[in-house]
Order: C-alpha cells, then sequence, then structure tokens
C-alpha cells in the first residue's frame, strides 16, 4: 500500500513536465489496487488455511510492479500503448476485485467454504492438482476435437450436397429438419446402446450436437446463392463440379460460419454432458466428481480452465474466418 | 454485309467468329401457372464478324434472346444455330457480358478473369493470356485487387476480360454499360469498338440507348413490345470511329427513335 502511494506521489511529481509524458495513469491505481490484494492476502490470517497464500500474493504482488513499471515507463505509442489504454479500467478492476475476494472469503469468511473459495484456494487447485487436471484438458480436447471435426466434415458435406442436389434435398431436408431442433443429448439413452464405448457414444454426441446446424446453414447458403454466378460459371465451360467448389461453396461461406460458430457453442454444451456420462477422465468428469465430494474451489478452478479453453477455440475460429472471408470487406 | 464489316476492320490473323441463325424462335416464360410469351417468331441472321445491336422498349425480351443464344436456356419453339450447328448449351465460344459485372467477389480479379481457362482446365498452361487480357482492358495494376474495391467501369472491364480472355467467337452483351455513369460510358463505347475491331469476334449488343446502338453497331435491330417481334431493321454504314453528331447519325436516330414511337 505505502509503495503503490509512492508510486501515485511519484506520478503527481512528474506531471509537469515541460514535454508532458504520456504517463499511464490507469496503471498507477491498477498498481495499488494489485498491491491492496497482495497485502490483504498476506497480512492478515484465513479463518480456515487454502494453501498457496505466499504464493498468490506474491503472483499478484509482482503484477502490481509490473503494472507501476508499465505506468512509468510505458510507450508513448505503439500497440503496447494502444493495448495499456484500452484495457487500464480492467486492470484496476481485476486489483479490486481480487482484494474484495480474499477478504470475503478467506479473511472474514462471509462466503464460507466449502461452497465458496479465496482466488489462493483456486492458485492452490492448480499446484496440487496439474496432472489430473492437465490430462482432464487433454482428455477433453480429444473428445471435442473429434466429435467436433467428425460432426463439421459430416454437416459440412451434407450441407453442400442438400443445397446443390434436388433430390438430395427431397430425402434429406425433411430428415434433416426433423432430427435438427432435437437437443443432441436427448439422444443419449439410444446411443449407448449403439455404440460400443462410452467414449464413441461421446463422440457421436458431440458430432451430432455440431454436424446439424452446420448442415442445414451451409444447406440454406448453397441454395441461395446468386444464379447469376452459375449463370456466368456455366457460359465459361464450368461443370458442376468446379460450379460446387469455386461457386456454391466460397459463396454460401459466410453462412457456414454462421453454422460453425453454433455448432461450437452446442459442442460445448454438450461435450460437459457426454463426459458426465461414465467418461474416465475429462473436465466435465472431474467437475462432477469434484462435485460429489464438495471440492467446490476444484469445481471454479476447472470452469476457469473451460471458459478459457472454450473462449480461446471460439477466438480462434473468429480469427479463421477473418482470413477466409476477408473478401468480404475493404482492406486496402 | 460480312465483307463490308471486314472492309472496315484491320485484321491481322484470320478472326475466330461465328455466324449466327435465328429460325422461328419463340420463347415463353411459365409464371405463377400463367404463360407470358416474351419472343415471338425471332428469324435473324448474323454473319461473321458483325456488329449487331438490338434496340427496344424494356423488358420485351431481348435480354432472353441473348440468353437462349449463349445456350442459358433453351427456347420454348424454333431454333438457333451457331455456324449451322443447333445451340444445346452454354460454350465459352459464345460469351454473354452481363449488365451487372457478376464479378465473383470472393475471388481476385486475376482470378475471376481466369475463370473460363480454369473451369476448363488449362489455365497453368495459359496463364499469360489472363495477363494480356488484363492488360488488354487496362487493369494489369488491380490484378490482385478484390471487385468490391473496383468501380463500375473497372469491374465492367474485368468482366470484358473475363469474357475475352476465352477469345470468344461470339460476344453477347446484355447491356454491359447500362448502369455506368455517361464519361464512363463514352470510354467503354470507344473501347468496345476497338476490340471488335482488334478481335473480329461476332457482337450482339443489346441496349435501350439508341445512340450507343448506332455509334457501336453495323446493323441495328428494333424490336416491338412484349412479346418481341422484329419491328424495323437499320443498316449503319458509317465507317468507325464514328462520331454521335454526324449527320448520317443524327438522322438515323430520327428514324429508330419513330420507329420506337418516341417523339424525335
Amino acid at each position: 500500500m505505502t509503495e503503490a502511494s509512492q508510486l501515485l506521489g511519484a506520478g503527481a511529481a512528474s506531471a509537469p513536465h515541460p514535454f508532458p509524458r504520456p504517463i499511464w495513469t490507469a496503471g498507477f491505481y491498477a498498481a495499488a489496487a494489485w498491491a491492496l490484494a497482495a497485502v490483504v492476502t498476506v497480512a492478515f490470517p484465513d479463518v480456515v488455511p487454502w494453501g498457496s497464500r505466499e504464493l498468490f500474493a506474491e503472483i499478484v504482488g509482482a503484477g502490481a510492479l509490473l503494472l507501476g513499471g508499465f505506468a512509468l515507463a510505458a510507450p508513448a505509442s505503439g500497440r503496447l500503448r494502444e493495448f495499456l489504454d484500452h484495457n487500464g479500467p480492467w486492470f484496476i478492476a481485476i486489483g479490486v476485485w481480487l482484494a474484495l475476494w480474499e477478504i470475503t472469503t478467506a479473511k472474514t469468511g462471509w462466503l464460507p467454504k466449502p461452497f465458496f473459495s479465496p482466488p489462493n484456494g483456486l492458485l492452490n487447485v492448480y499446484m496440487t492438482e496439474t496432472n489430473r487436471l492437465g490430462w482432464c484438458i487433454l482428455y477433453t480436447l480429444r473428445l471435442w476435437a473429434l466429435g467436433f471435426g467428425a460432426g463439421v466434415v459430416l454437416g459440412y458435406g451434407g450441407g453442400v450436397a442438400l443445397g446443390w442436389s434436388k433430390r438430395f434435398a427431397y430425402w434429406g431436408m425433411p430428415i434433416l429438419k426433423l432430427i435438427g431442433p432435437v437437443p443432441a443429448t436427448a439422444w443419449i439413452p439410444v446411443t449407448f446402446y449403439f455404440f460400443p464405448n462410452t467414449f464413441d457414444a461421446s463422440v457421436f454426441i458431440v458430432a451430432l450436437s455440431a454436424g446439424i446446424p452446420v448442415a442445414i446453414l451451409t444447406a440454406s447458403g448453397v441454395g441461395s446463392v446468386d444464379p447469376a454466378y452459375y449463370d456466368v460459371g456455366r457460359n465459361l465451360g464450368a461443370k458442376s463440379w468446379y460450379l460446387i467448389r469455386h461457386v456454391a461453396i466460397p459463396a454460401a461461406a459466410s453462412h457456414t460460419f454462421v453454422g460453425l460458430f453454433m455448432g461450437l457453442y452446442y459442442s460445448f454444451a454438450v461435450l460437459v454432458v457426454a463426459e458426465m456420462l461414465g467418461a474416465k477422465y475429462g473436465l466435465g468428469w472431474y467437475i462432477q466428481f469434484q462435485t460429489a465430494y464438495s471440492g467446490y474451489a476444484n469445481v471454479y478452478a476447472t470452469l476457469i480452465i473451460m471458459a478459457v479453453l472454450c473462449a480461446g477455440i471460439v477466438k480462434l475460429l473468429f480469427v479463421v474466418r477473418d482470413r477466409l472471408l476477408s473478401w468480404q470487406k475493404g482492406f486496402i | 454485309m460480312s465483307s463490308s464489316t471486314a472492309a472496315l476492320r484491320a485484321v491481322p490473323t484470320p478472326a475466330r467468329n461465328l455466324e449466327i441463325a435465328m429460325r422461328n424462335v419463340s420463347h415463353a416464360f411459365q409464371l405463377g401457372g400463367s404463360r407470358l410469351p416474351v419472343l415471338e417468331n425471332i428469324n435473324l441472321q448474323v454473319a461473321r464478324g458483325e456488329f449487331v445491336a438490338l434496340l427496344g422498349p424494356s423488358g420485351c425480351g431481348k435480354s432472353t434472346l441473348l440468353r437462349l443464344i449463349a445456350g442459358l436456356d433453351p427456347p420454348t419453339q424454333g431454333e438457333i444455330l451457331a455456324d449451322n450447328k443447333a445451340i444445346g448449351a452454354p460454350d465459352p465460344s459464345r460469351i454473354l457480358v452481363f449488365q451487372d459485372p457478376t464479378l465473383f467477389p470472393w475471388s481476385t480479379v486475376w482470378r475471376n478473369v481466369a475463370t473460363g481457362l480454369a473451369a476448363r482446365g488449362v489455365l497453368e498452361k495459359e496463364k499469360a493470356r489472363v495477363d494480356d487480357a488484363l492488360k488488354l482492358v487496362g487493369l494489369t495494376a488491380f490484378a490482385r485487387a478484390y471487385p468490391h474495391q473496383l468501380s463500375g467501369g473497372m469491374a465492367q472491364r474485368a468482366a470484358l476480360a473475363r469474357a475475352l480472355v476465352n477469345d470468344p467467337e461470339l460476344l453477347l452483351l446484355d447491356e454491359p454499360l447500362g448502369k455506368l455513369d455517361s464519361l464512363t460510358r463514352l470510354s467503354l463505347q470507344a473501347e468496345l469498338v476497338s476490340l471488335w475491331q482488334d478481335k473480329g469476334f461476332t457482337a450482339i449488343l443489346v441496349t435501350h440507348d439508341v445512340e450507343e446502338a448506332l455509334l457501336l453497331s453495323s446493323r441495328v435491330i428494333v424490336f416491338t413490345e412484349r412479346p418481341a417481334r422484329i419491328k424495323a431493321e437499320f443498316r449503319v454504314s458509317k465507317p468507325y470511329p464514328r462520331h454521335r453528331d454526324d449527320p448520317e447519325l443524327v438522322g438515323l436516330r430520327r428514324q429508330v427513335l419513330a420507329t420506337l414511337g418516341l417523339p424525335t
């Protein structure tokens, strides 16, 4: 705290420069908030031991120093500077949040164990359960990648065929329209009968959840391509395969991506449910397992991992989409 | 006719062009159960290397006729022959240029122009032709641009390059300059004439701009309202380049407008 106020004092003193250096003011407040969280963590005793108190204080304290450093010596311009300026309020909020979190849980016990955990409790989970959580992440990613991958490939192929071929659409569309709205999880009882083991059944459920929106959106995208494009292609000597590959598919791409995003969110939802059914590893399984033993700190810690994983995958898909659909925007 | 137009051009190599014959062509659309006739008994002969303009009230069915000649739709009745062979399907020797450039927005200009060669699987060997076509229409600098980055006139030039790269023997122009501003229009009219003179293809232009028809074509066919029938035919023997204020063209313009039933 004292350190933070010194930093604040230094910032105020350096303000009337002849050429005012663009000081990252929000950085001082952020550093102060983070320092406060670190000080609160070590200065007062916990009502119940949670572990990893010192480590947490060290990490947050290091964060405070880093923020303070940026506040003093942030570059005047450039991408880092824009990042800092933009996210300053968030850094402050995170520091305040961490301090309040420590106070309400570990320090006062207003939010009691086992239903709540201080941030150092979550950190302690990551420190003690590193191995097991690591394996769970890998198992979950494997299930998701296999299910989502299979669903997207089949859904996309089916969607293109449904949008392109009248005969295919005649038989396929009614079935897709009937099956599509059924939540993928509703198939769980029968999938256990049809698939040799729970893993295959889980892959199928995830694939179904991702494949159906991709198929529906791709089919509607291919079906709504301006026929003038096909006229141009045919006139220039293109055969069906060329028209599918070079006209229908790119013209439908923005629809397909809407389907991919929908499929992505459905697949996350279904993933956890699928893992709660007789899986031996995986984040969904871990959450269920820890809930049964009232290990809520472990549950929260796992939820954070899932949030980061899902948000990361969504971000990745956005990057892919922006690259592939760059022709839609002006970028000269 | 073909000999007189040939005399107007300086063709270095033997030109590749088609002779088109329409015999009793009629066409009708099915609209909500009722039959809408759009073309009625069209008989028209277009000689090799000729530039014919089809003129008529808008919506009369001229564009439909071009689609039939391109082979995109079969006529309800009658037949259309290209070099005495019935047209049954689209072919890159007969290319239709639409009023909208209809470039593929997801491909670069270069890729758009290359479409015909790529679709026929000859792009690898004939890449240079794409560059030549872009050069011909003055879009070399925009080869890597996307269609949304082009102005209307540039996009229509790219569409023209996409047609010309296939060395068409017949160019079907469906009001290709209809949506352009008047200055771009003038420069593209001149470019069309010089391309036609240079390449020697047969050209059929649909337009409702009388002046444009007279400036570009060697024969103007005037259609009636829908269902379209041929109402009159005017020969334009004035050598190129033509000027819109030329007394001969002004006189012809008066006649054509009178045929269309418009004040002169």
